[in-house]
């Protein structure tokens, strides 16, 4: 069953071409991974999966519904979930509401109802709290549980970003460089917990990365992209020796 | 009481009052502001029960700039919203000046915050298209139109250097502006303390919600916050209709101490000081609110003391200096001082020695 297909995509910046012609499909539970240089357009899919850029040409459709015209926080109403390249946590509030805010479209209460704190929001918080707690305890943060986020190592970062996207209770998950910038026992860790959502969650999910062995690793299928077009879209192993791959990271042999 | 004290639900590791110690202290304190009106002179009972509904006022902009991060200078117009549909409301049909004359406290109260609250809604979108700094500027926009406004509907208003009669507080056929068992100032603080218990406690419960947590996310990071299924723009709207119904009831109370209103009151100056109140307070936080609405409107009070300790400091407006003067510059010195020693406020200053102490006599 496909989850997700992007078709055709193209988007430009001021005649500067980010995506162009971009076609691929997730299937459920797959591990999708999109690799490609710096400024290949990357994060530009990601951004026109989530709904941040409106692609000029080609449309998104997830679970047979078309998403082109749908604003981000829509996206995310229908089971979309993703981590950002530069964490982008709340970070005045602690993890246990950064948490909390994931579950925001699964606890339905009005202002009134908050105002009043009375059973219906007061056992929708509850309900949250303890699925919120279950996420804790999956991403191990029990011990920064009430400290501020903004204070926390990046490594422990990452992961209450993860955790946060993983509080939406998503159908697909995009990870936008999930080890960027950490060090080998946290590569390792973040690597533990991807698999463990996929074997345990069986959520689809996209992963943008630069570090190639996590992603060979990892990744059912894989994406090549270079200057927003698709290189090669093919298993790991087949991916590793494809000409064209080779060549835009390595640069060509005369 | 048994110890090791434990949360074993996590109704209990949520609640508002969550420790012992939380619960006692709020109770003394309402206890004893309870009796405050049997123990303080009149003049002083109506600049506090002034400071409580200023509390008000300061709850609402905290919620809108402090949550959700959107930065008003426009909190003077909803004050004056809520000021003149009070008055008008509740003033007497037959005055010189527009009035129904359905003088029942909560009516007026309600309708005045409903009526702010909806212009809060109708200059939300603004939110959505200008952010920081030209957000500002706007909301200052608003304050001219307000003024403007009040200035030439002399029928509602009365003119500027004329005003009107504010809202007229009645509860059940029971004048609460007219001395009977009790005086004026006495009912009067002790209504305004009973609605302040009740608007604290419901903004505390709001911002603690799921709608407080998303205000808290669109403030933080926008982009995020739409990521995980909040919508932007109507939580801004939203967070601007919560501000100004506190704003409106605010307004609708704050001169019916006084029992007068001149239109001019309504100015910069008043938006300004509730900023002040939010920051000195502590941005962010209810209790915070509180505490600077009550100092910034006690101030004026304390000053008018110091000629007794310092006698060169003289109460002639013709004389230098003088404690009109020192009330100005101390204002200033507050904002500036809070700002670069004590972002968080007097909350901050508060939190800091609540963990001094916790850990005394050790430091960690």
């Amino acid at each position: 069953m496909t989850v997700l297909e992007v078709r055709d995509v193209h988007l430009s910046f001021a005649g500067v071409k980010a995506i162009d012609g971009v076609s691929f499909d997730v299937a459920e539970g797959e591990l999708f991974a999109v690799i490609g240089p710096n400024g290949a357009g990357k994060t530009s899919i990601f951004n026109v999966i989530s709904g941040v850029y409106r692609p000029q040409r080609g449309s998104v459709v997830f679970q047979g519904e078309d998403l082109t015209d749908l604003k981000p926080h829509r996206r995310a109403e229908r089971g979309i979930a993703r981590t950002f390249q530069n964490v982008e946590l709340f970070s005045g509030l602690t993890v246990l509401d950064n948490l909390m805010l994931g579950r925001h479209q699964h606890t339905r209460y009005g202002p009134l109802a908050a105002m009043a704190w009375l059973g219906r929001a007061r056992s929708a918080e509850v309900r949250a709290r303890a699925a919120v707690e279950e996420i804790i305890d999956f991403l191990e943060l029990q011990q920064w549980r009430r400290q501020l986020v903004g204070l926390l190592p990046y490594g422990v970062q990452k992961r209450v970003e993860l955790g946060r996207a993983l509080a939406m209770e998503p159908r697909l998950l995009l990870l936008d460089e999930p080890v960027a910038g950490m060090n080998l026992e946290e590569t390792e860790d973040m690597a533990r917990f991807i698999l463990d959502i996929r074997q345990e969650l069986g959520v689809a999910m996209i992963l943008v990365e630069h570090d190639m062995g996590l992603v060979m690793d990892l990744a059912d299928r894989i994406l090549a992209v270079d200057f927003g077009v698709r290189l090669a879209l093919d298993v790991p192993e087949r991916i590793r020796d494809h000409p064209e791959v080779v060549k835009a990271y390595l640069g060509e042999t005369s | 009481m048994t110890r090791p004290l434990l949360y074993t639900s996590y109704k209990q590791d949520t609640a508002l009052l969550d420790t012992r110690a939380k619960r006692l202290s709020v109770l003394v304190l309402l206890v004893a502001a309870a009796f405050v009106p049997l123990q303080v002179a009149d003049d002083l009972l109506q600049l506090l029960a002034v400071g409580m509904v200023a509390s008000i006022g300061a709850i609402g902009l905290n919620i809108v700039s402090g949550y959700a991060g959107q930065i008003s200078l426009g909190h003077a117009f909803f004050l004056a919203i809520g000021a003149y549909t009070g008055a008008a409301l509740s003033g007497d049909p037959d005055g010189k000046v527009l009035g129904f004359g359905v003088d029942f406290l909560p009516v007026w109260v309600l309708a005045s915050g409903l009526v702010a609250a909806v212009a809060g809604v109708i200059v939300a979108p603004l939110a959505t298209r200008l952010r920081g700094l030209y957000l500002a500027v706007v909301t200052l926009g608003l304050v001219f139109l307000g003024a403007h406004i009040l200035k030439e509907w002399d029928a509602l208003s009365g003119g500027p250097g004329v005003g009107r009669p504010a809202a007229v507080p009645a509860l059940f056929g029971i004048r609460l502006d007219e001395p009977g068992t009790f005086t004026k100032e006495q009912k009067m603080f002790w209504l305004m303390l009973v609605l302040l218990v009740v608007f604290a406690v419901l903004a505390r419960n709001l911002v603690r919600s799921r709608v407080g947590r998303a205000f808290v996310a669109v403030r933080d990071r926008d982009l995020a916050a739409s990521a995980i299924g909040i919508d932007v723009g109507r939580t801004k709207l939203l967070a601007f209709a919560v501000s100004s119904f506190y704003a409106g009831v605010a307004g609708s109370l704050l001169y019916t101490v006084a029992g007068y209103m001149d239109p001019e009151s309504f100015g910069l100056a008043m938006s300004i000081q509730y900023i002040a109140m939010v920051q000195i307070g502590g941005i962010a936080t209810i209790s915070g609110s509180i505490m600077g609405a009550m100092a910034l409107t006690l101030l004026p009070r304390l000053t008018r003391e110091l000629p007794a300790v310092l006698p060169f400091i003289s109460t002639d407006t013709q004389e230098f200096p003088n404690v009109y003067q020192v009330d100005t510059a101390l204002y200033g010195v507050l904002i500036i001082a809070f700002l670069i020693f004590e972002p968080r406020g007097m909350y901050g200053l508060w939190n800091r020695q609540r963990a001094y102490w916790k850990a005394w006599p050790f430091s960690y």
